[in-house]
This record gives structure tokens, sequence and C-alpha cells, in this order.
């Protein structure tokens, strides 16, 4: 059990660490590295079945008891992030092995991919505000190297705004994590949240809390601190922009998820905020994407769009929203990872990835165009891909409180993302090729970028024909949300490992 | 003792902003680094300096008297941290002059801003030129 429990971080670990010792057999690393994040995947799936039974996993590293050691909690949520990070994490090195286009030849990509891997499932499992620290700083500095990865002055000036701007937001988070110990003497989110419940958190420490919000709001690209997000992603590799687009705001939004529902478990004057945030966030997100003429740099933009309807759902605080915001997560991680690996082989094919030089992939490659047209479909809310569930529920649970005018932002952004994909549909597939079919190319060796994104484009169509078994799921880890006593628990009532 | 660290804080915070607002890249590294640090003294301020004597707890006693090491082991943690991410936003300005030849943030981020570029006829094979 203790094992299961620091699985998702050891996995990815112990792969860097075999990868790193092996690192001049690059045929040796990409099998290890595809291997431990197959690994990942099995250790998620297996908690997904342990929480799915109502089991919230915790432990104190360091033989302390809480709240003075380190708390690891795997709970319903923790359990999937844990389970989709897998996923992706395999899908990126998979798709990785199409070494051609590599800028490192395969060196170095698979080393990072896994100190990456390692932060985004710390900051998952983890039941402490500085540790959750810790783990954004592996997670930040395996991005760091990712995204620069290969040089050319484009991808290096894309760095620099990446760079800067995640290093404050983590100096912002750093913090804030000091003055909440200052204020309220302790980092445990359990003892947190008992506080919290108690009454007990004094001004300072909700000011704390606050700006640690905004720290998480700036790594979840939300308005008006999104800037960042659609300055860099376009720069990088391909996998490596649908490894960050799938996972690293999603990590800022389960971090938001996590300290709102335990500091705040009843709506007030955060959610009120929130909500005109997401809404806001929405409408920006999706109308910045309708002025961009480059497959990655639309797809980019609406990563700010989706994030604002998680936060929609967080921001309602009522059971069924933070369903639809689980629900959101799992879909939108699938979808918008696979949508940026299909840009990938489209921009390979066709030449470039700008929308005027493209064209011309329907006719010349049929099934390219139907992996696409399965994502995006889902992206825009399309029945019965799983994007439609998760919009569906949360315009449901908006209306149930009365919150019009969010629901009127999550259809009319619906629609805007449709509007968008048939865009990239119309230039990239539909047109003809600028320069003739002749232009076209059909690479060797795509096969398992294929298969990755065949597969992918299975999940979603699997979320969404089998959106009952997994709508229950979201349910029961909102109800885990809403109701903190469980997670108080499991942390207070767990020994030293 | 609080005070004079909360606006040695303060003082470093508005001198690391300044720095984060010019043109020079070579200053906003700067910047980073002092508000980092600023950061870090504020962090251990928030931890209170109640004494000065070490945490050493002994067989059987209690220290009542001993200073408050959490916040000394966070920063501690967090000094580690960005001293890394130091070292790489300075590899990435060493590299950012001799790509570009400049470090005007301006000019530098308006080159990620330009349309992409063809990709080549013949990809790039591992090991190959970069």
């Amino acid at each position: 059990m203790s094992g299961l429990l620091v699985a998702p971080v050891l996995v990815p670990l112990a792969t860097l660490i075999l990868c790193m010792l092996l690192r001049r057999n690059p045929g040796v690393v990409a099998a290890l590295s595809v291997a431990g994040a197959a690994l990942l995947t099995l250790v998620g799936l297996r908690l997904v079945g342990l929480a799915g039974e109502g089991v919230i996993l915790a432990g104190q590293m360091g033989g302390w008891q809480a709240p003075y050691g380190i708390s690891l909690v795997i709970d319903r949520l923790s359990a999937a992030m844990v389970a989709i990070t897998g996923v992706i994490g395999l899908a990126t090195v998979v798709y990785g092995l199409v070494r051609e286009g590599d800028p490192a030849g395969g060196r170095d990509f698979h080393l990072f991919v896994q100190g990456l891997l390692t932060g985004v499932c710390g900051t998952f499992i983890t039941g402490d505000v500085f540790n959750l620290y810790v783990w954004f700083e592996v997670l930040l500095i395996a991005s760091f190297a990712l995204i620069v990865l290969g040089d050319g002055a484009r991808r290096l000036s894309g760095t620099v705004v990446y760079l800067f701007l995640n290093l404050l937001a983590t100096l912002l988070f750093l913090l804030s994590a000091g003055l909440l110990y200052g204020a309220t003497g302790t980092l445990n989110m359990a003892e947190l949240a008992q506080l919290s419940a108690a009454g007990e958190i004094p001004a300072g420490g909700t000011v704390a809390v606050v700006l640690m919000l905004l720290a998480f709001s700036i790594k979840a690209a939300l308005f008006p601190v999104f800037g960042w997000l659609p300055a860099s992603y376009h720069v990088a590799w391909s996998p490596v922009s649908a490894l960050f687009a799938g996972l690293l705001t999603k990590v800022g939004v389960y971090a938001l998820i996590r300290i709102v529902t335990l500091v705040w478990p009843q709506a007030g004057v955060v959610h009120e905020v929130l909500l005109w945030v997401a809404c806001l966030t929405m409408l920006v997100g999706v109308l910045g994407a309708a002025a961009q003429t480059e497959v990655r740099r639309i797809l980019s933009f609406h990563i700010v769009s989706q994030v604002g309807y998680m936060v929609l759902g967080l921001a309602l605080a009522t059971p069924l929203a933070l369903a639809g915001a689980v629900f959101y997560l799992i879909h939108h991680i699938v979808v918008k990872a696979n949508l940026f690996f299909i840009g990938g082989l489209a921009a390979r094919m066709a030449g470039s990835e700008r929308l005027a030089a493209m064209g011309g992939l329907y006719a010349r490659a049929p099934w390219l165009a139907i992996l696409f047209a399965i994502p995006a479909l889902s992206l825009a809310g399309i029945p019965p891909l799983s994007g439609f569930w998760a919009k569906f529920v949360l315009v449901k649970a908006s209306l149930d409180i009365g919150a019009w005018v969010a629901a009127a932002v999550a259809l009319v952004t619906g629609v805007f993302t449709l509007l968008s994909m048939s865009k990239i549909w119309n230039e990239a597939f539909l047109k003809a090729h600028p320069g003739g079919a002749a232009a076209l190319r059909e690479p060797a060796g795509l096969r398992p970028a294929f298969a990755v994104v065949a597969a992918l484009a299975a999940i979603t169509v699997l979320i969404g024909l089998g959106a009952g078994p997994v709508m229950d799921y979201a349910n029961a880890a909102a109800a885990q949300l809403a109701d903190p006593s469980g997670y108080i628990g499991a942390v207070r009532g767990a020994g030293g490992q | 003792m609080e005070i004079v660290a909360a606006l040695t804080v303060g003082a470093l915070v508005a001198i690391g902003i300044w720095l984060l607002l010019d043109r020079n890249l070579v200053r906003v590294v700067l910047g980073v680094v002092v508000i980092g640090n600023a950061i870090n003294l504020g962090v251990l301020t928030a931890g209170r300096f109640g004494s000065r004597a070490a945490a050493f707890v002994a067989q059987g006693e209690v220290p009542l008297q001993a200073a408050n090491p959490l916040p000394q082991a966070l920063v501690l943690t967090a000094i580690v941290i960005g001293f890394a991410l130091f070292v790489f936003a300075l590899a990435v300005l060493k590299r950012t002059w001799e790509t570009h030849g400049t470090t005007e943030t301006d000019r530098v981020t308006a080159l990620a801003e330009e349309p992409a570029p063809d990709l080549p006829e013949t990809p790039l094979r591992p090991g190959g030129p970069a």
C-alpha cells in the first residue's frame, strides 16, 4: 500500500535516473522511457481502481506524524490526474520515437520528459503546501529544458518569455507559502482545512492564500495573467508543446481546485471573483484564437479558453459543477494534447504550420483529417464526444444556481471554438495546397506518431460513449472535494512511513 | 528586528521590480535574482526571529528558547532551487546574446511572434546538426 502511494513519483524518477546512467545509447533510453511511462500509466490505473472504492491513500514521509511530516495523499481527483498524466506521458514518449525532427537527436528529450512527469505527479499527490512548491520547481526546470530543446532563434525567444513569467509565478507562490506559515503556523493542507473549518485562519493567512491563488492562476493561464502561454507554447518541438498543452496549465488548475476546496468548501467571495475570471478567461481565450493564423497559436489560445471552463466548475462550487470540472480536466487533457500532436503531424506533411501555407491534407490523408475531426469536435462540444458531456454538465450546473451569464458565456465560447476548428479544417485540410499536390509530403517512419494520435482519439470517443462511468467517478471525486472531512481524516489518521 | 527585515524585503522587491522593467535582459535576470532573495528573506521573517539559540533537541529535554528551524529549512531549499534557476537563466541569457546579438527584451520577444518557419523537406537526422 505504501509503495503504491509513492509510486507516481518514484516510477518516473527511477526511469530518469536509469536513462541518465545509460544515456550513451539513445535506443535503450527511448525503450526505458516508454517502459517507465507505461508503468506510470498502470500505477495510475491501479490508483484509480483503489480510489474508486472510496479509499483515500495517505502517508507521512520520513516517519514524522502530520502536521510535522510531509503528507502524501491520493484521493479520487489525485488518482485520476496521475493516471491521465501517465497516459499523456506515454503518448509523448512514443510520439518522440519519431526521431526525425528531434532537435536534440534523441539525446535529452526522454530525460526531461521523465523529469517533468516526476514533478507533475508530485504536485498531484502532495498534501503539503511547501512540498507543492518544490514539485512545481521540479516540473518547471524540466519544462525550461524541454521548451528550449534544439535551440533556434525563435524557440529561444519563446523560452525567454516562458522562463521569466513562470519564475515570477513560482516566486509569488514561495512568498505566499512563507506568509501562510507565518500566519497560521502550518503548511499541511489538511490542517489548513481544519483551521479554516474552525474559523481560525487569521486575516494574514487569508491574504497569503489569495496570493497563492494568484500564483496558481498564472500557472493555469487565467485572465488576465495568461499572456505568457500563447507567447511561448508554439515555439517548442511539437511533442513538447503537446505535453505542455496537456499537463502544465492543468497542474495550476488542479492546485486551484485543491486549495480552494480545502480552505473554502462553501461558496464565498473568492468563488464570486473566480466566476468572473472564468467567464473572461473563456471569452478572451476564444476571441484571441480567432485572430491567429497558425495551427499551434490557435490551439494555444484555446487552452486559455478551456481552462476557463474548469475554473467555472470550481467557482460555481456545487457538487455537480465540481464534478463537471473534474470531468472537464480529464477530457481536456486528452483532447488538447491530441490536437497538438495532430497539428505537428499536419505541419510535417504540409511543410508549414502557417494556415496560409497549408492545405490539401484531406485529399492526401483522409484518415489524418478524421483523426483531427474527432478531438476538434470534442473540444467544441459536439455530441456524443467527451467535450459535449463536459460542457453539458457545466452549463447545467450554471443554470441550476441561476448563473445565466456563465451559462451563456460557456455556450458562446463553444460556438467560437467550433469556428476556430473549422478554420483549421478549411485551411489545412480542405483547401488545395498553395504549392500544388506535389508539395505535400509523406515522411516515412511516422507510424508511432499516428498510433498515438489514433489511441488518444479512441480515448476521446470512449469517454464520450461511456460517459456514465466516468461521470460517476467525477461525481464521487467531487463529493470528496466538497466535503474535506474525509481528506482531513485520512491525513491525520495516517501513520508514518 | 522583524520590522527592519520587512523593510529590507520591501526595498529589495522594489529594486527587483525596477530591474525587471528594464529593456535589457541582463537586468531582468538580475531583477529576478534580487526578488528571489528578497522573498527568501521574507519567508525567514514570516517565521519570526524569536531567539538565536539553535534548535537542537537533547535527550529528554525540550528547548523552549530555540529559534524556529522550519523557515530556515524552507529557505535553504528555496535558495538551492533559486540558484539552479539562476544558472539556467544565465545560460539562456548567454545563448540569447550569441544567437540574437542583442539582449534587448523587445527585440528578443518580437522574434517569438514571427511567423512559423517552413519545415525543411528532409527532416533533421538524429544526431545531425541542430
